[in-house]
Order: C-alpha cells, then sequence, then structure tokens
C-alpha cells in the first residue's frame, strides 16, 4: 500500500474532526460567545493579559506542543504494527487531545485565565493541588531524564550532527545579543543561523574528522575505559554530564540570551522537517513495508499503546501551555476552536508522519521484524529508525539520504534540547514553588533549586541499566514519562468535565476520554508495575522503575476516586457562568 | 495579493510568542529598578544624581501611574508625583 494513502486517510479525518466535531463542540458543548469579554481585554497588562491575533497564538500553540516526544511515541509503538499506532493518533487526536487542548483554553478563559493548576486547587481542593503539583514534578523529571537520554543516544548514532548542535549555541547568542542590545531584525540573523548549521551538517556528513564520534574515541564497545565502562558506557556517561551542565547554564540565564533565540532558531526547524517529510512523501510516493500488525509481538499492543504514543495522541503538557499562557492573550473566545482544536491537529501530524517514516523505511515486512524483535528493542531503536526513514523519504526531493538524515537527527535533537531546558526551568519553578509551601528556604533559591533538578534527573537517567550498559537505559522510563503526561490529561479532563456539569450540559464528550484514559494508564502501569518490574513475572526486577510506577499508580487510583467524589456532589465552586459575565 | 512582508511579519510573532512573556517581564522588572534608582531619594534613600533624575519626571508620571496600581496602591505613595 502506498503511504499517501495512509497520509491521506489521516488528514481528511483530522479535517473532518476539526470542521464537524469541534463545530459541534465550540457550539453545543462548550457554547463559545464571540462578544464574552476575555482575560486579554479585561486584565490587559501588556505582559501576561495580551489580546493576540489568532494565527500567531496557534502558532505559539503549536510549535510549544510539537516537539521530539510526539515523534519518540509513534516510532516506539509501530512495534505492535502501524495499524494500532496510526488509529490511536488520528482517533486520539479527533476525540481526545482536541477536545483537552480546546477545552483547557476555554475553561481557563471563562476563569480569568486561571492555569489548570489554581484551577484544581479551587474546583476540587488543596489536595488535588499538591496531587497536581506532584504529577507535574515527576512529568519533567521524566521529561529531563527521558530526553537527555534520547540527545545522548543521537549524539551516539549521529556524531555528524553533532557540532550543527554545538555551533547553534553560539548563533543563539550573538542573534540574542544583536536583538537586545542592538535593536536588530530577529527573522534574518536566525535563518541565517539555520543555513550555517545545515551547511556544517552537510560538511561533517562527509568528512569524519569534523564527526564528534565518542564511542570511536573510547575505543568502542570491546574497550574497556575506567571503572570497568566500556566505549559505549563512557560515551552516554560524558554526552549526559555536558548535557546537564549545558541545561544547568541554559536555565539560569535570562530568557532573552539564550532561550529565546534558540527557540526561535528551532521553530524554523519545525517548518522545515515537516517540509522535507511531507514532501519527500509526495514525490517518492514509498510503500508501506512495516506489517498492520505485528503478529510476532511478544508484548501485547493492548493496553501498553496508550501510554507509549502520549503527545501525538493527547497529553497533558498542551493543558499547561493552553491554560498557562495561551489563554490569557485570546482575543476572541470563539479563537478558541483554532487555536485549541488545530493546535492539536498539528501536533498530529508530525506523529503521523513520524508513523509513515519508521512504516515505509525497511524493505519489506521481515527486515521490520527482524529490527523491531522486542518491545525493549523497539525503545531503543525507534528514533533511529525514524530518522534514517526521515533521510531515505527525503531522496524524494532529492537530498541524499545520509545528509537528509544529519539534517533530520540535528532538528530532533534541537527539538529534544527546546524540550529539556523548558523542563529543567519548569522544574527549578515547581522546586521553589514546593520550597515555599513547605517553608523550606534553601529550596526557593534559583541554583538550589536548579542544582536540585539537574542532580536528580542527572540520577535518573544513569541509573536504569539498558542493553549496551550505564546511562543507555533512558528509554525504560518512556512509559512513565507516557502515563504521567496522561494523567496530567487526566486531571485536565476532570475539571472540564465538572464544569461542563456545573453549567448543566452534556459532559460526555470530556467524560468519555477521560475515563477511557484513566482505565488505559491504570491497567498498562498496573500490569507494568505487578508483572514487569516488580520480579514476581518473567522479567527480573527493577527497583528503580517499580517504585517509580508505584507512586504513579497511586497517583492515578488518587484521581479516580477524587474523579467519582466530585461528580458525585454537586461542586458550588464552580460559578456558573452566567455569574462570570456579571 | 498575498502581502508577502505581512506574512513575514506574522511569522515573526508567532515565533516570538514562545517567550513573549517572560522577556516583557525580565524587562518590566529592569524598568521597576530603573525607577527605583532614579526616585530613590524621594523614598529616603540619599541620591546624588536626584536634580538630574528629576528631569526624567514628565517622561516617567504614566509608568510610575502604571506601576503603583500593579503594586496594589490606588493612589501614589508618594506626594510629589500627582498622577492621580
Amino acid at each position: 500500500m502506498s503511504a499517501i494513502i495512509l497520509a491521506v486517510v489521516g488528514m481528511v479525518v483530522f479535517f473532518l474532526g476539526y470542521k464537524y466535531y469541534s463545530k459541534f463542540v465550540a457550539e453545543r458543548i462548550y457554547r463559545l460567545d464571540p462578544d464574552y469579554v476575555t482575560p486579554a481585554h479585561k486584565y490587559k497588562d501588556g505582559v501576561d493579559f495580551v489580546p493576540t491575533n489568532k494565527w500567531v497564538l496557534w502558532g505559539h500553540h503549536f510549535t510549544s506542543v510539537a516537539g521530539a516526544a510526539p515523534i519518540v511515541g509513534p516510532a516506539i509503538a509501530i512495534y505492535w504494527g502501524w495499524l494500532p499506532a496510526f488509529l490511536w493518533v488520528v482517533l486520539g487526536t479527533v476525540f481526545a487531545a482536541g477536545v483537552h487542548d480546546f477545552g483547557a483554553l476555554v475553561l481557563s478563559v471563562r476563569n480569568k485565565g486561571q492555569s489548570v493548576g489554581t484551577l484544581a486547587n479551587k474546583i476540587i481542593g488543596q489536595r488535588a493541588k499538591v496531587l497536581f503539583l506532584f504529577i507535574i514534578l515527576i512529568l519533567v523529571l521524566m521529561v529531563n531524564a527521558v530526553f537527555a537520554w534520547v540527545i545522548s543516544n543521537l549524539f551516539i548514532n549521529f556524531p555528524s550532527a553533532v557540532l550543527s548542535v554545538f555551533i547553534q549555541i553560539p548563533l543563539a547568542i550573538w542573534i540574542g545579543y544583536l536583538v537586545y542590545k542592538r535593536s536588530g531584525n530577529m527573522l534574518f540573523p536566525s535563518i541565517a543561523a539555520l543555513l550555517t548549521m545545515y551547511i556544517t551538517a552537510i560538511v561533517a556528513a562527509r568528512v569524519p574528522a569534523l564527526q564528534i564520534d565518542l564511542p570511536r574515541y573510547f575505543g568502542g564497545a570491546e574497550n574497556t575505559v575506567i571503572f570497568g565502562l566500556d566505549g559505549i558506557s563512557m560515551s552516554f556517561f560524558v554526552w549526559i554530564i555536558v548535557l546537564m551542565i549545558y541545561v544547568y547554564i541554559a536555565s539560569t540565564l535570562p530568557v532573552w540570551k539564550l532561550l529565546q533565540p534558540r527557540d526561535y532558531i528551532n521553530s524554523h526547524q519545525l517548518m522545515v522537517g515537516l517540509g522535507i517529510l511531507y514532501l519527500g512523501l509526495l514525490f517518492s510516493n514509498p510503500e508501506v513495508t512495516a506489517p498492520m500488525m505485528n503478529t510476532e509481538a511478544t508484548t501485547p499492543w493492548f493496553p501498553l499503546l496508550f501510554i507509549t504514543i502520549a503527545c501525538g495522541a493527547i497529553s497533558g503538557f498542551h493543558g499547561l501551555v493552553a491554560s498557562g499562557t495561551s489563554s490569557k492573550q485570546l482575543n476572541k473566545e470563539t479563537d478558541a476552536r483554532f487555536v485549541g482544536y488545530f493546535g492539536a491537529v498539528g501536533e498530529g501530524l508530525l506523529a503521523l508522519i513520524a508513523i509513515i517514516a519508521v512504516a515505509t523505511f525497511f524493505a519489506n515486512p521481515g527486515a521490520f521484524t527482524a529490527a523491531y524483535d522486542s518491545f525493549g528493542t523497539a525503545g531503543n531503536i525507534g528514533l533511529t529508525t525514524f530518522i534514517q526513514g526521515a533521510g531515505q523519504l527525503a531522496t524524494g526531493i532529492f537530498i541524499p539520504a545520509d545528509i537528509a538524515a544529519t539534517i533530520v537527527a540535528v532538528i530532533v535533537v534541537s527539538f529534544a534540547a527546546t524540550t529539556l531546558d523548558t523542563s529543567v526551568r519548569l522544574m527549578r519553578y515547581i522546586i521553589s514553588e514546593l520550597g515555599n509551601e513547605y517553608k523550606i528556604k534553601s529550596l526557593t533559591k534559583m541554583h538550589v533549586a536548579t542544582t536540585v533538578a539537574v542532580v536528580a534527573s542527572a540520577a535518573l537517567v544513569l541509573l536504569p541499566r539498558g542493553p549496551q550498559g550505564f546511562g543507555s537505559g533512558g528509554y525504560l522510563l518512556w512509559p512513565l514519562f507516557g502515563t504521567s503526561n496522561q494523567l496530567l490529561a487526566g486531571i485536565t479532563l476532570l475539571l472540564i468535565t465538572l464544569w461542563l456539569k456545573r453549567q448543566g450540559r452534556n459532559y460526555l464528550v470530556t467524560l468519555i476520554p477521560m475515563v477511557f484514559l484513566m482505565i488505559m494508564t491504570l491497567w498498562a502501569m498496573g500490569q507494568q508495575v505487578f508483572f514487569q518490574w516488580s520480579g514476581l513475572g518473567d522479567a527480573e526486577m527493577n527497583l528503580l522503575l517499580f517504585m517509580l510506577g508505584s507512586v504513579i499508580f497511586v497517583f492515578a487510583i488518587w484521581i479516580m476516586l477524587e474523579a467519582v467524589s466530585a461528580l458525585r456532589k454537586n461542586n458550588t465552586n464552580i460559578p456558573k457562568d452566567r455569574d462570570q459575565s456579571m | 495579493m498575498l502581502d508577502f512582508k505581512k506574512v513575514l511579519e506574522l511569522y515573526d510573532a508567532m515565533l516570538r510568542q514562545g517567550h513573549r512573556t517572560e522577556i516583557a517581564r525580565e524587562l518590566r522588572d529592569e524598568d521597576d529598578l530603573f525607577m527605583i534608582l532614579c526616585y530613590s531619594d524621594m523614598l529616603g534613600i540619599p541620591n546624588p544624581a536626584f536634580y538630574y533624575t528629576l528631569e526624567l519626571y514628565p517622561h516617567m508620571l504614566e509608568r510610575f501611574h502604571e506601576w503603583h496600581l500593579r503594586m496594589g496602591m490606588d493612589k501614589s505613595p508618594i506626594n510629589g508625583f500627582r498622577c492621580c
């Protein structure tokens, strides 16, 4: 089957979802009012509350939520064949992610632009706020560990991409200086920076001397370097330490110096990446070679699929973006449909092309099943396969596969680095907030909070042992990342459901995805915790994953109990819409 | 016809939006510090350059008004300032 058919079917479902389902939800369920005075107008202050063009907000929402996560999840989940991943991404985006992102935006707009955390406190109570804070803490900790591993893994597998990624740092600092100290324009210098990065990548792909290949320097897997570590383990160790030092500096510097110019360049890369992939698909018209269902899979797809793909199907992180910043800047309430729902569709498109890039990479189904021989291997090779598959798609627009693979590796590392920076910064804020809450003054200090965040993340990524040894087991944390992300989405959907119930409207559109998500998450986590990591099943005991998984499992049950209790009583903490407009 | 300049402006605004609030807040904090440096004498902190900073008074009036409202003070906390 041609992969273009898969892309077209996915796009048609997204289009119908946006055109009809989101319209139905906007008019009949959320009942958007074009005359409602949004917080952006009501509390306009030029900083947080600023009425903003809906296209700008959509662009911001899309570039914030579309990163490396919607690529990694589908690239792993294709282990069960392309059909389960495809269906979950397409239907999840239409019925869960779209409604969730859109709903978080509307809920926040109708509640003075408050964030989901504040609303959890207001609607359910103090307990929910603490639960929310801990889930976010676990989520960002997972993000830090997983993405530090992802970047190190890519540096090891694609040494030609390393130089380009590191060149981006001085280029971004130069752009920051140019724009904020010399009042320059950001668009053209950033395009020049991007071209410099890609030229470096192209040259490095062909000149081995420019490839920073740590495993080769350390003598490969057979050579023991120090402390009994072989070349690969040592490479992971060095890259993770380098990354942690980098994120420490990046997250404590003023935003204009590095983060904003770097994210600006990376947003161009999102467009370049999507352009290369979709145009490559159109011109190369590849066949889907991965099986529809992998009958040789030893790990069943149900229910693990639903926590393997979080971003790309539904993700709680979007609720943080929607209620944290976008809701304070919404010009008209009716814009929420375009910004929230269509933002989720944008991420769905990225996940869809990730599935296609992997599904078309192999020569035949046999090669696929030989490479994806277990769920563990899928975690390990998923992203690398995506990059090679993307390189193969790019040959359709006459870019040689090795150069395209290096450029796509640069793009994916840049996405992952953006996520890592943001996440460490967020973790620093949460640790400071917990320090305030529990009166631990030292934790409120910037450098102490950042040190705690960085050391905890480094420990978490270095502890799990993978097949390649020290530091290579970071992918084992992926299901935990997916689960904590889904739990966050569950809380947001619960809040929207309670708000709808209070307004006397049909709340099934949010209740059904919420119940589905929570049951699948509980089921999958329970299975992993009790039969995989506890040592009771066939697998060996993994204490770290068992403990982390148990904590998340308890949180999931806690949310379910809060949900049942909140749905049973008539929640008067939520004002009715009539009271709001008065 | 599609206005290319407008499209570029829109694209630039989309990409800047991500950190716009944080940068605006950092700038506002720096402006607040500048305001304290300018009018420290009125708050009882001796400032040898006060005579010169007072020249900025008409330019700062509007921003000062915004500042005291933001700080939760309905009326100007400094007698000499007649912003409201």
